[in-house]
């Protein structure tokens, strides 16, 4: 997908004037938290399961290296085989490779923020394999030829007249806004499709190192025929989705469904090891995991390192009122909201992407309702120390804050900046009690008035007032 | 380049860890860690008397839009099977060959096209076995196996599933420890937590039941 | 007027006010009626002439160094009190976290960690510290209150000012949809992104006046000059105030970014 992050700007601002896209995130903002808020509420263990989720993937990852050669051990020992890919080509490769040689024309695929990541499907139709999305999210992005602007909910930013047209458009049906019809429309399409397909790609929510697992979790079946139906299963899944046991596993789907949509538990959650046994009469002759690093294993030992606890949830996204403003698409990436906004500048680099850490609030409701407990605005905030180290922001900016830092270091300057600032400002005011515009041009005052000083400075009037009091005290 | 990927990956790790690989002693205290595998606070909800958790599999269930029909025997489940085909007017079915279902009569069914098979596309109705149901959230664990293809709890309109009343646990890891219990070694392809029928909320947020999975999820609780 | 001082040492408690620097600059009255709070409850007050400014321009604008320096200066001037107290909650969240600037063997780490342990935000300490039985004068008006975030997520900030103006007679308190939902206000934010902080804050009026309360409370001037700001350019008649403003009785003044004028035409009104 290409890169628009270094646009964040003008793409937040065409986001904010698009009336569909503003009616389609007001569905966001008005279901997921309320979900979530009621699926929290009927679980009082939720606050105690965060603290273990948070404990047990730090564990985790301290002990990276041994969970990941137990996973490998463990699919071999049932069967499949484990690819490591250092990067997105030598995992595009990889299963390229897989592709060729199981002689496939069509590949079925469940939900993947991996393969988005490493522009999976660009790069098999490049090279004469069709991929086919699955999920009905996906599947309608990939007839739009879009991209999705939510973790979970990929075409969150569509109006049900968007899904209408295409449908109409690329099925040659009549035009319908019923979903329920729209729906069973595309549960015809993909019917053909799974049946027909030579291997099925699917991501993976959690893999176990205990039994060489996988898991997926999906409300709608597609990830269970797109994994079953071909002849070959690959999973594209990356290094940070390994846990010890199924019991640990099992603490991270009590939360990931209530964190995600407010679900009790998702419709499927299904877990896969090996391929199809001998007596078997269905399933996949070949099971195939890549394990894609692209720039992870670098972050441990950093200070992105809690980073890695993520389990793609989305409730940090669903929460936030940037997210839920301008939208995925404006973020210009795979990984939109808060998260990416941590991730992204890791994967491709902080000068392509660093607006988004700075694009934040720091209201923190991001942390406060990740299931993991991931600092998200602390982990921001290394990022914009990355810049700034780089002297990657705006050259003004810096001299601005470099000369206001000065001040802030010396009181007696201090105390005559705030006075000067107070009665110029409130000298701009006038009577009025406000500014309607300020001398430079200003983001605030194009929107907002800026309420006027009251005048004069605390400072200055406690030590008037304190003086009077010590001159009445020495008079009596 | 897989095995170079490999050491590098790890390499990073360890590097970022400020460590090499772990002495063998820590290896060890892992190893046991998995061999136990210790499981984190059950919610409570999970942990009523037998007939609670009965009662909270069926509402939970009922709740995830699973349609639920008691029957007091396994032996009754043919003829209830056959009552649904007649109600719903369908003509054929495929079932699992697990020995308990081979077991019993399915004279019931005469005149319906009866058939042990993996799904195929246009196949309308399966029935299988579970293995257990989890209180919890409602929740039904099932596995492949030579009598149970994958594709009878996915690829139908209209999949029905037969479960004892005894095989329901209060929580998820109280089913994980019966299933290491009985298939021990032999692990299988798929276990499959199937928690009402399928759906999708892709289209506005509006979500509407039936997407590529099952549109009813029939279970037949066997009161035994 | 002055209730029992619940200190450690018996005496009445000694507490440095932060004054913060919008306070500073844009409304000394809501440090008079923090200092008018603060004496009610039985607390000496003082203010350091040698602050300055919290320092979170520079913590989050990714300049540590200097966050540091200006961390080493507050710590300083705030040596010696009790308590530090500021009508603040996003000012007093930076104080608790100046640990994280220092190495642990520089002195400043565990001094940061002391001044962290003695800094509270004005209606926690009234409410959780001292614990203060305060009359207070009465306000009679439908408000609504804004639940800052650093306050709120950084501090636990929410029973405390309701408890509070639970205690003033006339108060009723409206609550707003989303009433936790950031106002877009972000320190530099709302000048680097403004168009959505602009939406931010759009979202917050709507919210905030479709309660039809008479007057806005929040516990932070940032917050608060931004909503009023955006209120007075959509012509919306809420004032905005500091909640301590209400809690002193001093609400003589024009609201925040209310003129002279149109404050003596309300009070005109009501009478």
């Amino acid at each position: 997908m290409e890169i628009k992050t270094p646009e964040f700007k003008a793409s937040s601002r065409i986001a904010l004037e698009d009336v569909s896209l503003q009616k389609a995130l007001g569905n966001l903002r008005d279901g997921f938290p309320q979900k979530r808020a009621a699926a929290v509420a009927r679980m009082p263990e939720f606050e105690t399961l965060r603290d273990q989720a948070r404990d047990l993937k730090n564990h985790t990852i301290e002990h990276l290296d041994y969970y990941l050669e137990q996973f490998e051990t463990n699919v071999t020992k049932h069967g499949g085989q484990v690819h490591w890919a250092r990067d997105g080509q030598q995992a595009r490769e990889a299963i390229l490779k897989i592709c060729q040689s199981a002689d496939a024309k069509t590949v079925t695929k469940g939900k993947s923020m991996v393969s988005e990541e490493i522009a999976l499907n660009d790069y098999l139709e490049e090279n004469g394999v069709q991929p086919v999305e699955t999920d009905l999210g996906e599947y309608i992005l990939q007839l739009r030829e879009d991209h999705p602007s939510h973790i979970i909910a990929p075409a969150i930013h569509l109006n049900l007249d968007d899904v209408s047209d295409i449908f109409s458009k690329k099925h040659g049906t009549e035009r319908t806004d019923d979903p329920a019809a729209l729906m069973q429309e595309a549960r015809e399409m993909l019917r053909k499709q799974f049946v027909g397909a030579d291997v099925g790609i699917t991501g993976a929510n959690f893999c176990v190192a205990e039994t060489g697992s996988t898991i997926i979790v999906t409300n709608e079946g597609n990830g269970d025929l797109t994994q079953t139906l071909p002849k070959v299963h690959v999973v594209i899944t990356t290094i940070d989705k390994v846990v010890p046991t199924l019991e640990d596993m099992t603490l991270y789907l009590r939360l990931l469904a209530r964190s995600a949509t407010g679900q009790e538990f998702t419709v499927y959650n299904t877990l896969s090891t090996g391929p199809r046994r001998e007596e078997d009469q269905d399933g996949p002759d070949e099971f195939h995991v890549v394990l894609l690093d692209n720039g992870r294993s670098e972050m441990v030992g950093t200070d992105f390192q809690d980073m890695l606890r993520c389990i793609r949830c989305s409730a940090c996204m669903n929460h936030c009122p940037v997210y839920g403003s301008v939208g995925g698409h404006a973020y210009g990436w795979v990984y939109p909201g808060p998260m990416g906004s941590v991730l992204t500048p890791k994967l491709i680099g902080i000068d392509k992407a660093g607006h988004l850490p700075n694009a934040s609030t720091f209201c923190g409701t991001c942390e406060s309702v990740c299931p993991v407990r991931i600092p998200l605005p602390k982990m921001m905030r290394h990022w914009r120390e990355r810049e700034f180290e780089k002297h990657l922001s705006p050259t003004g900016f810096r001299f601005g804050l470099g000369v206001w830092s000065q001040f802030a270091r010396r009181p007696k300057l201090y105390r005559w900046l705030a006075k000067l600032s107070s009665l110029s400002l409130k000298t701009l005011s006038g009577k009025k009690g406000r500014l309607k515009s300020l001398p430079l041009k200003n983001g605030w005052t194009a929107w907002r008035d800026l309420p006027a000083p009251q005048g004069g400075t605390f400072m200055d009037q406690w030590k008037k007032e304190q003086g009077n009091k010590q001159h009445k005290g020495g008079q009596q | 380049m897989s095995q170079n990927a490999r050491d590098q990956i790890l390499g990073n790790i360890r590097r970022g860890l400020g460590r090499g690989e772990l002495s063998q002693q820590a290896q060890t205290q892992l190893r046991e860690r998995i061999g136990q595998h210790p499981r984190h606070t059950i919610p409570a909800r999970g942990q009523l008397d037998a007939e609670g958790q009965v009662a909270l599999f069926r509402s939970m269930a009922e709740e995830a839009a699973a349609e639920l029909i008691d029957i007091d025997s396994l032996e009754k489940l043919p003829i209830a099977v056959a009552d649904f085909l007649q109600q719903n007017q369908l003509k054929q079915l495929l079932r699992g060959s697990d020995a308990a279902l081979e077991a019993l009569d399915w004279g019931p069914l005469e005149g319906i096209k009866v058939e042990s098979r993996p799904v195929q596309a246009g196949d309308p109705i399966s029935l299988t076995l579970s293995f257990a149901g989890i209180a919890e959230t409602g929740t039904l664990m099932l596995h492949s196996g030579p009598n149970s293809p994958t594709t009878m709890n996915f690829l139908t309109d209209i999949h029905l599933v037969a479960l004892r009343q005894s095989q329901i646990v209060g929580f998820y890891e109280q089913a994980w420890q019966q299933l290491r219990e009985t298939v021990g070694e032999n692990w299988p392809r798929t276990v499959n937590m199937i928690t009402g029928p399928s759906r999708s909320a892709d289209i506005e947020q509006r979500l509407q039941m039936g997407a590529h999975g099952p549109k009813r999820l029939v279970i037949f609780m066997i009161n035994d | 007027m002055t209730a029992t001082p619940n200190s450690p040492t018996g005496r009445a408690p000694q507490v440095g006010l932060f004054v913060t620097c919008l306070v500073d600059m844009f409304r000394p009255s809501v440090g008079f009626a923090t200092v008018k709070l603060l004496e009610m409850a039985g607390c000496r007050v003082e203010v350091p002439d040698t602050q300055t400014c919290c320092g979170q321009p520079t913590y989050n604008s990714g300049d540590r160094r200097s966050t540091a320096e200006i961390a080493r200066g507050v710590i300083d001037s705030f040596d010696g009190y009790e308590y530090v107290v500021g009508p603040s909650g996003s000012c007093i969240g930076m104080l608790h976290e100046y640990p994280q600037l220092f190495d642990k063997t520089d002195p400043y780490h565990s001094r940061a960690l002391d001044l962290a342990a003695r800094a509270f935000e004005i209606t926690s300490f009234l409410t959780d510290v001292i614990g203060a039985d305060l009359s207070l004068e009465s306000y009679s008006k439908k408000v609504t209150y804004h639940d800052s975030c650093a306050g709120l997520r950084e501090l636990g900030i929410k029973k405390q000012p309701r408890h509070l103006l639970g205690k003033v007679d006339g108060v009723e308190i409206e609550e707003m949809e989303e009433a936790e939902t950031c106002c877009g206000f972000g320190g530099t934010f709302c000048i680097k992104y403004p168009d959505i902080s602009n939406r931010m804050v759009g979202n917050k009026t709507k919210n905030a006046t479709a309660t039809k309360a008479d007057v806005l409370l929040g516990g932070d001037l940032g917050c608060l000059l931004n909503m009023a700001g955006k209120l007075k350019r959509e012509g919306e008649k809420l004032e905005v105030r500091h909640v301590v403003e209400v809690l002193a009785g001093m609400t003589d003044t024009p609201a925040i970014g209310q003129s002279v004028e149109e404050f003596n035409y309300e009070l005109a009104q009501e009478a």
